[in-house]
């Protein structure tokens, strides 16, 4: 009896849930709620309060443990259950893209499974349940996607093909709905669609929701694609702003159609053109109002980082709704609050947080994106909707098709007679094949108001056609024509320092050309933006301490050492040959090879010497030491062979000067709702400063005197070597490389190696007069880097290019400098044939 | 268009200019563009730049630009117009260096034994480059790159940061490792970056 009622519940439940999952997305949102709910709202009380009274009466006999309160959760559980299976199917997509077949574009793949997800639920309940509902679409799914095109958009790119953007988005959409509007009214009036009930007007509002290009189809094939940057940015803007455009036409339309055709005058008309200009313009500004608004918080947040990428969303969000509550275009709001923000929010906030904000954008805009796509291909798995005219739908491709492609060809040759660089016949093509259509085109067809407009199904059908045609059929053969045709790809550019150098230097020259030619040219508009906005707008919207420090060469270079210093890392962990991790069976550090293989070439002679340092190292366990719980150094020789004791005890005294007590607790893990907690404790930091003030006070000491503490152990290590070595040359400089590869990277690592802090072999340490590198005795501080730079980057021995760096934070210290010339001394006595082969 | 072939016989050698140079006399028909064509232009701005009448200007005519002045590589920039050892630069020269900065037009046909235009890409990648190249040695030196840094850069950057900078830069393009740049070297590493765009002035074309 349990299991019959259960299944009778659970078909009953489905079914109702069923119908408004998507519109339940949003819980708040009642409009939704009612507008789908309506009429299944009375069956759906009496389930919801029905059943728990059923379920009552079934327990009174006793305390129930457990009930089954499917329809508790039963709106979250469904769309969960659906971004579950949203997620599954990218992930498969992804998936059959990637090793099978890379024909089909990922949105086409998605619609198509769509297809059959929309076959099995039809399947299993004789109707459509699930359908992507214009409210769910337009406030759940579609803000979070043009958040995320316009939060990364390339800004300069974008401005400064601001003009041809705008000729598209506005002038091409409004000749791609009139004209399709148009045509497709004169083809009716001829008689090839046979008998519809549709009207001049009612044709004009299908042309201009049609009209739209779908920003979200268009990314998916475009970067997939890898067309060439301004083809690009020309194709994506142009998407991305006219879909707000198609809105504002659509409600002005929509306006129209609700006035009727007699009641239409000269005024109202102006009163229509008058509207689009407000709503669209009034939706930019109030975007660009958001962005200031949102600028200025991040500004603010200093002190609780956490949340301040949260704000991003929320202000984002907040500029979309408030739009559309002012019945201004939501589309363009939140898409100007995002371009406007982004550089201010970048500086202000915490790397961190800039970071997770990226993450998250890209998280929600591909789910969306996803969802969007599989409930495109479900919707259509409906008897309902499907209204089959021949001429209409085949006539409505046509046009959509024909008209793109006349529309881009004679905006681009307007355009061109003011262009720098010309559009190329190649790319209009691309431009004018790229004109997919979307989610945006449906969900504002299934917007349509039946009483007004009889044929909306048809509408909605033909709209779902032109949509798989465009995003399937174009899509797959994008790629094709695209090499096809030989179109300009873009040059997968590695970040390079000098392309950023000379463009900086291209800036300056063409400022000045115009300056000289007396003619006040786009670059003189350019530099005086850039100077406005750096005194007035910087200083409003961003953190004081971002703006020193933002200068972007300066950060470009910041980020390829990063980068390299990463990639050494992580390279020479591949390789096994660096050994950074704390791991419990040995903490030891391996030079040896990549310096074997570096400096076999230029220093032969060291290389002897290391390796015979490298033993001496490797014989002491290390873990004893990290793992100590008492407050001092406690090294376990005794275990080990005694006859490289001159070895050990100077390791030991290396280990020493070099180690920081461990302490208890370390690792023990902190809680903080706002923070997260750093493993790393003041008496620590207090350590190493010491430390190093300590040895660098006794370096400069020993200058001053005459005197160098240090070279007795250096001494004593050359003697021993020496005598191990009679071949070798003796010097103690070997070993110490391994310190200053690393002290670089603390320099440019300091979170990166934080965690590893205690570690004495790691630590930037200036103590040993012998740290300072051989070749900072040749020359002046920074020269080295010259030679060590010659290297390409990504290989271990590589790291050499970071070295300026790390001397550039070092160099100004007088007490290294100290540190140079004593090690100079030293050097001349004892291993003045290595400076020659050097 | 009285008054234009009156400047126009004022001008020296008009003709081979125009042919050296590819600048229009006269608006062509359908750009939009009516006003009175590049050289005469270039010509009446020359005139207001040399304010004593001499018929040749001298950097510091150069330098009463204001614009100019705030320029960080502005003095470069002049000096780029004055050949080795010359203190002068007449109309000639002064309209081949602008044309430079000329748009690349592909419409026009390629005659096959002419000369590589002024405004091709390679000569404009060697007008950058001599800005650099201050000692005229065909190489960047690392000093030589420093200088134009420190000027851009100016004071935002220690000079630490600066040199390791600069080091990185020669490092990208220094392919025989002489540790200057030449201007081969210069041509290779700038290869995907679209000159045409960067190094034209629209109301050249």
């Amino acid at each position: 009896m349990n299991f019959e009622n259960d299944c009778r519940f659970k078909r009953k439940l489905t079914k109702r849930g069923n119908c408004n999952t998507l519109s339940h997305q949003g819980l708040q949102d009642k409009q939704a709620e009612q507008n789908s709910v309506k009429d299944s709202y009375t069956t759906h009380n009496e389930s919801v309060f029905q059943n728990p009274h059923h379920q009552q009466e079934e327990n009174l006999t006793g305390l129930p443990i457990v009930t089954f309160k499917w329809h508790h959760v039963e709106t979250p559980y469904l769309v969960i259950i659906w971004v579950f299976v949203a997620g599954l199917a990218k992930l498969s997509v992804v998936e059959l893209n990637h090793h099978v077949i890379s024909v089909v574009p990922e949105s086409g793949l998605l619609i198509i499974l769509g297809f059959i997800l929309g076959g099995i639920v039809w399947g299993a309940d004789r109707a459509q349940t699930f359908k992507l509902l214009p409210p769910t679409f337009f406030y759940y799914l579609l803000p979070q996607i043009i958040l995320d095109a316009s939060y990364f958009m390339p800004n300069k790119l974008f401005f400064s093909n601001l003009g041809a953007i705008l000729i598209y988005a506005i002038f091409g959409t409004c000749w791609n709905a009139a004209t399709v509007g148009l045509s497709l009214w004169g083809c009716y009036e001829a008689g090839v669609m046979g008998n519809l009930d549709i009207g001049l007007l009612q044709f004009l509002l299908f042309g201009s929701l049609i009209a739209a290009v779908d920003p979200v189809a268009v990314i998916a094939v475009f970067e997939e694609v890898h067309v060439n940057e301004v083809l690009f940015i020309l194709v994506f803007g142009e998407s991305l702003l006219n879909d707000g455009v198609t809105v504002v036409l659509y409600n002005v339309f929509d306006a129209f159609v609700a006035l009727g055709g007699p009641r239409i005058d000269a005024a109202e008309i102006f009163k229509g053109i008058f509207s689009f200009v407000v709503v669209a313009f009034g939706g930019s500004f109030l975007g660009i109002g958001f962005a200031i608004l949102l600028s200025l918080l991040t500004r603010c947040t200093k002190h609780i980082q956490i949340i301040e990428a949260g704000f991003v969303f929320v202000v984002g969000y907040l500029a979309y709704l408030t739009a559309e509550m002012l019945s201004l275009s939501a589309i363009l709001s939140i898409t100007f609050c995002g371009i406007c923000c982004q550089k201010y929010v970048n500086a202000n906030m915490d790397e961190k947080s800039v970071t997770t904000v990226r993450h998250a954008m890209k998280l929600l805009a591909n789910g969306s994106e996803t969802m969007i796509f599989l409930f495109l291909g479900v919707t259509a798995i409906d008897t309902e909707i499907w209204v089959w005219n021949t001429g209409f739908i085949l006539l409505t491709l046509l046009f959509v098709f024909i008209y793109r492609i006349i529309g881009t060809f004679l905006f681009t040759w307007m355009l061109n007679k003011f262009r720098l660089v010309p559009i190329e016949v190649i790319d209009q093509v691309v431009m004018s094949y790229g004109g997919l259509r979307g989610a945006v085109a449906y969900g504002l067809a299934a917007l349509l108001d039946e009483d007004k407009i009889p044929e909306k199904n048809l509408m909605i059908s033909t709209t779902l056609i032109v949509v798989y045609f465009t995003v399937i059929l174009q899509g797959i053969t994008m790629k094709p024509l695209v090499q096809w045709l030989k179109v300009k790809r873009a040059a997968h550019s590695d970040l390079k320092l000098i392309e950023k150098l000379n463009n900086r230097a291209f800036d300056h020259i063409l400022a000045a050309v115009e300056d000289i030619c007396g003619r006040i040219g786009d670059n003189w508009w350019t530099r005086g933006w850039n100077r406005f906005e750096e005194n007035y707008i910087s200083w409003l919207l961003m953190k004081p301490k971002a703006r020193k420090n933002r200068d972007y060469l300066f950060s470009i270079f910041h980020k390829l050492n990063l980068e390299d210093a990463i990639n050494y890392v992580s390279e020479g962990e591949r390789q096994g040959s660096l050994a950074f991790s704390r791991s419990d069976e040995a903490a030891n550090v391996d030079f040896k090879k990549q310096f074997g293989s570096e400096f076999a070439d230029v220093m032969p002679n060291i290389m002897v010497d290391m390796s015979n340092y490298e033993l001496g190292i490797e014989h002491f366990s290390v873990t004893s030491i990290v793992k100590d719980t008492i407050p001092s150094v406690s090294l376990d020789i005794h275990g080990q062979d005694r006859k490289n004791a001159m070895d050990d005890i100077n390791a030991h005294h290396l280990l020493q000067q070099h180690l920081y007590r461990s302490r208890k607790h370390q690792h023990r893990h902190k809680y903080s709702r706002s923070h997260f907690s750093i493993n790393q404790n003041e008496d620590e930091v207090q350590e190493i400063f010491q430390r190093t003030m300590r040895s660098r006070l006794e370096s400069f000491k020993s200058t001053k005197m005459g005197v160098n503490p240090a070279k007795k152990i250096t001494k004593h290590h050359k003697k021993e070597l020496t005598h191990k070595m009679p071949n070798g040359h003796p010097d103690g400089t070997g070993h110490l490389y391994g310190d200053e590869e690393v002290e670089g990277l603390c320099v440019f690592l300091p979170h990166l190696i934080e965690a590893g802090i205690e570690n004495p072999v790691f630590l930037p340490d200036m103590d040993s007069p012998t740290h300072s590198p051989p070749w900072l005795m040749e020359t002046e501080a920074v020269a080295p880097s010259q030679r060590a730079q010659r290297r390409l980057p990504w290989t271990p021995n590589r790291l050499r290019r970071l070295a300026p760096m790390r001397i550039s934070t070092c160099s100004t210290d007088s007490f290294l400098m100290a540190d140079v010339s004593l090690t100079l001394e030293e050097h001349e006595e004892h291993s003045q044939t290595d400076h020659v082969e050097m | 268009m009285g008054s234009t072939n009156s400047t126009l016989l004022k001008i020296p050698n008009v003709e081979v200019l125009m042919q050296e140079t590819g600048l229009k006399l006269v608006a062509e028909e359908n750009c939009l563009n009516v006003s009175p064509a590049h050289i005469i232009r270039l010509h009446d701005r020359f005139k207001a730049l040399d304010k004593e009448g001499r018929g040749h200007l001298c950097p510091h005519d150069f330098g009463a630009i204001k614009e100019l002045a705030m320029n960080p590589i502005g003095d470069r920039i002049i000096g780029a117009f004055f050949s080795p050892g010359k203190e002068t630069v007449d109309f000639h020269t002064f309209v081949k260096i602008l044309a430079h900065f000329r748009p690349v037009d592909k419409d026009r046909p390629k005659e096959p034994n002419s000369p590589e235009p002024i405004n091709s890409r390679s000569n404009k990648l060697k007008f950058a480059f001599q800005l650099y190249d201050q000692d005229k040695d065909g190489k960047i030196s690392r000093d030589e790159l420093l200088q134009v840094l420190r000027a851009m850069l100016g004071m935002q950057v220690t000079d630490e940061q600066l040199e390791s900078i600069a080091d990185r830069t020669i490092q990208e393009a220094d392919l025989d490792r002489d540790d200057t740049i030449s201007f081969e070297e210069f041509r290779k590493s700038l290869e995907k970056i679209n000159i045409d765009h960067k190094m034209s002035i629209r109301f050249l074309r």
